[in-house]
């Protein structure tokens, strides 16, 4: 038999939304196109904050940009989903959030009536977080140019001694751990964006997670690593860690909680759950013997009372694998993409 | 949720998995046409729960992987045109034509939505009356009512922006192939039950009787598909061969009747190309003559698209249930989901694709 | 193909040339068109695909049916996962 190769698909010269959707299109680009730009020793760790040495002490530093659509939605806005976002990648390097800054890039036409309810909404989320909005910046496009406001918030925070998170420090025998239901967030957007006319009670997680994290660092400063499952979803986070700690993780289907109308809203449009991104919850990974005390740690603080063990690091490295409830095993694939809904 | 998580309910997989050990003599290759069916059962692992003797091999069944390249090809053309408006189900947006995929028109600047409903598309056909808004009808029998539907409406009417490029493709058709082929392997088949639930199994009958082998239509969830199999192998051991009905709680012997009043009204059978396998005489649906001012096909003539597949793939033999996904050299190295080089690793619901995405790592005894 | 989802009718309206019917799906719900179920009612419990009740679940027969399934599992030797 001889093999031809088939010209690839020729055009990769344009942005795709995939490249946005945390998948393996987004790490493509990150790896093509930014790092090798970067390069600096910091950079390529792919935290989703940056932990620098300053003045004697360890800062984190983060930035994030929000474009969601619907911008007002049950749970939030893009307001507040700014500040929560940043706070939490702080939070996940086990820094303590202390100031934002927003920039915003408004397009002409957008109601002044709507910006205010942002900004109001941002106040809000910052003060539950404690932290201040200290800088900004506004910039004005042209009608057309935009969709109403695109937020981006950068934050700073201080490590304190003795706590060192990273998502390359997974060890095998460790416990995975998550802080509640999954899929919350995606599925309320879904259920208000215009068209699939799904109609529920769903509401978006969207939290500070800096909280959380403190109740668990105080139970136990023994934590190998801490992520948000965002865009991509649990599935997307957990492949993250496998990859740059170079493990598997072996989790079990019947400990992973969603709530029925997520499921509900997931079985309509045909996705699955652990691609559906979340706001609020966390992954944390710990060594096997502080498991229990984690889970009772979170269970305590109200963003946690879901809280379980959902399985190990071990098996295949860099594959994520679930054990149904069937007692089978199937791979927790990375996508590439962005879920979409099927009808197949 | 009712009617779905009791037919996920592990205590009776296991149940129905030791009764399919217990009931087993013999070597059975067995297979599921419905992509949806091969989904699950990739899904739940339900290969490990089987003997070894029970192999599962995947047929055609998913429309997305089968739908020609020349029609992904057009329907690529067609969505890069400006002022156009191309709707989809979301399923397509990723497969590769021989260039491009819609996801690519999307980001060159064309005007690509999802859809979850044919009636989405007729919804904005009527809110851009100035604008062509053309929706990509692939799919089974079992979406052929819906996108019958939406092309009987928009004549209704007169809605004369909207039009549909249609690719529908027959079950039945596909099964006599597979049966028909002299290096045919099954034994017995597991029938689409929501095509079913559509059509109904009289189709399925003469298939059973013609070929001596037994069909059991099944549902799909992984309950529904062990006991499916739990059913052909008794047949098998049983040395039967009839239709039976597994899929009782949504499939009848006559299916539905205003269903198939709509598609008769609007379609008409019709040969069609199946990407990766070939020709299929009256394999397929397109839109009669008095629709002709809603069909995308015949507007927007598009002209003889030649394409060619890659030598490398053998979508084909994998979908005649001839070859299995790890068989090819190219699975998983320079064939992937994310480059995709023929049928069946193209959408999640291909044979190469679900085993890929949820499957990969298991050594090859089977399925 | 054919990813249908059962859902339960919470309320129907007739629009003349089709039927509509409010589903719920534990807890979320849609509008879905009803013209392929003519005797589908409030209360029914129907296969939904692309927003189109393509069959009523036969509950009847589902009860027959799932009712020989138990029975089977509680005949089967209890094995290990």
């Amino acid at each position: 038999m001889t093999f031809t190769c088939p010209a690839p698909i020729a055009a990769k010269d344009k942005v795709l939304l995939g490249h946005g959707s945390g998948g393996k299109l987004s790490a493509e680009l990150m790896r093509e196109l930014f790092l090798p730009a970067f390069a600096n020793p910091v950079l390529s760790r792919l935290e989703d904050q940056a932990v620098l040495e300053i003045g004697g002490g360890r800062l984190a530093f983060t930035t994030d940009s929000f474009v969601v659509k619907p911008l007002f939605f049950r749970g939030g806005d893009i307001g507040s989903l700014a500040v929560h976002g940043t706070v939490n990648d702080l939070a996940m390097g086990g820094a303590q959030p202390r100031a934002l800054s927003a920039a915003f890039i408004l397009e002409e036409g957008f109601p002044l009536a709507d910006l205010r309810r942002v900004v109001d909404s941002m106040a809000q989320a910052a003060k539950r977080a404690g932290v201040s909005i200290v800088t900004g910046d506004t910039k004005v496009v042209e009608r057309g140019s935009g969709d109403g406001v695109y937020i981006n918030t950068a934050g700073i925070g201080v490590v304190a001694d003795g706590v060192n998170l990273s998502a390359a420090h997974a060890r095998p025998g460790d416990a995975v751990i998550l802080s509640g239901a999954i899929g919350d967030h995606g599925a309320a957007i879904l259920t208000q964006r215009e068209g699939l006319e799904l109609e529920g009670a769903l509401e978006s997680d969207s939290a500070p997670l800096n909280g959380l994290v403190e109740a668990v660092l105080a139970a136990t400063r023994e934590v190998r690593a801490m992520r948000d499952p965002t865009r991509g979803g649990l599935a997307s986070a957990l492949n993250e860690i496998a990859a740059q700690s170079g493990v598997g993780i072996a989790l079990r289907e019947e400990a992973i909680a969603v709530h029925a109308p997520v499921r509900g809203a997931c079985e309509v449009l045909g996705l699955d759950p652990l691609y559906v991104a979340n706001e609020g919850k966390m992954i944390a990974i710990v060594p096997a013997e502080q498991a229990d005390l984690v889970v009772r740690a979170m269970r305590q603080h109200p963003l946690g009372a879901e809280a379980a063990q959902i399985g190990t690091v071990g098996g295949q490295a860099g594959l994520v694998t679930m054990r149904t409830a069937f007692g089978t095993t199937r791979i927790v694939d990375m996508l590439a993409g962005d879920q979409l809904p099927r009808i197949c | 949720m009712r009617y779905l998580d009791e037919y996920r309910d592990a205590g009776l997989a296991r149940a129905l998995a030791a009764r399919i050990r217990a009931r087993v003599t013999g070597s059975w290759t067995l297979m599921e046409i419905c992509g949806g069916q091969t989904h699950t059962i990739m899904r739940y692992g339900l290969p490990e729960l089987l003997p070894p003797g029970i192999e599962l091999v995947h047929g055609p069944g998913c429309p997305v992987c089968v739908t020609p390249l020349e029609t992904v090809d057009r329907a690529i053309e067609i969505a890069g045109r400006p002022g156009v408006i191309f709707v989809s189900y979301g399923d397509m947006l990723r497969v590769p034509g021989s260039h491009s995929d819609l996801f690519r028109v999307k980001a060159a600047g064309g005007d690509v939505r999802v859809a979850y409903s044919p009636m989405e598309a007729l919804k904005i056909a009527r809110q851009n009356p100035e604008r062509p808004v053309v929706f990509f009808g692939i799919g089974f029998e079992t979406t052929a009512p819906a996108n019958a539907m939406a092309v009987w409406q928009a004549k209704r009417e007169g809605l004369r922006n909207f039009s549909m490029l249609v690719s529908h493709v027959l079950v039945p058709p596909a099964i006599r192939l597979i049966l028909g082929s002299p290096s045919n392997r099954v034994q017995g088949f597991i029938a689409p039950g929501h095509v079913c639930s559509v059509m109904g199994y009289q189709e399925y009958e003469t298939l059973s009787r013609e070929f001596r082998l037994p069909i059991v239509v099944g549902g799909f969830e992984p309950v529904d598909l062990l006991e499916a199999i739990a059913m052909l192998v008794e047949q098998l051991e049983e040395g039967r061969a009839e239709l039976e009905n597994q899929y009782s709680r949504s499939v009848t012997r006559s299916g539905s009747e205003p269903a198939r009043r709509i598609m008769d009204e609007v379609f008409e059978v019709t040969s069609r190309q199946w990407r990766g396998i070939g020709p299929i005489a009256q394999s397929g649906y397109r839109l009669r003559e008095e629709y002709a001012a809603y069909d995308a096909e015949r507007i927007f003539g598009a002209g003889e698209i030649q394409v060619q597949e890659p030598a490398e793939c053998i979508a084909a033999l994998v979908m005649q249930g001839l070859k299995k996904p790890v068989d090819c050299p190219a699975f998983g190295t320079r064939c992937t989901p994310e480059a995709p080089m023929g049928a069946s690793m193209v959408s999640s619901e291909g044979a190469c694709a679900a085993y890929y995405s949820y499957r990969r790592h298991i050594p090859e005894a089977q399925g | 193909m054919c990813l249908a989802v059962p859902g339960k009718i919470l309320e129907t309206t007739d629009l003349g040339i089709s039927r509509l019917g409010k589903v719920d799906f534990g807890g979320v719900t849609r509008q879905v068109q009803l013209d392929f179920v003519p005797e589908a009612q409030t209360g029914d419990y129907v296969l939904v695909h692309v927003g189109f009740a393509i069959s009523k679940v036969a509950e009847e027969e589902a009860r027959r049916t799932y009712e020989l399934l138990r029975q089977l599992a509680e005949e089967m030797p209890e094995e290990p996962a």
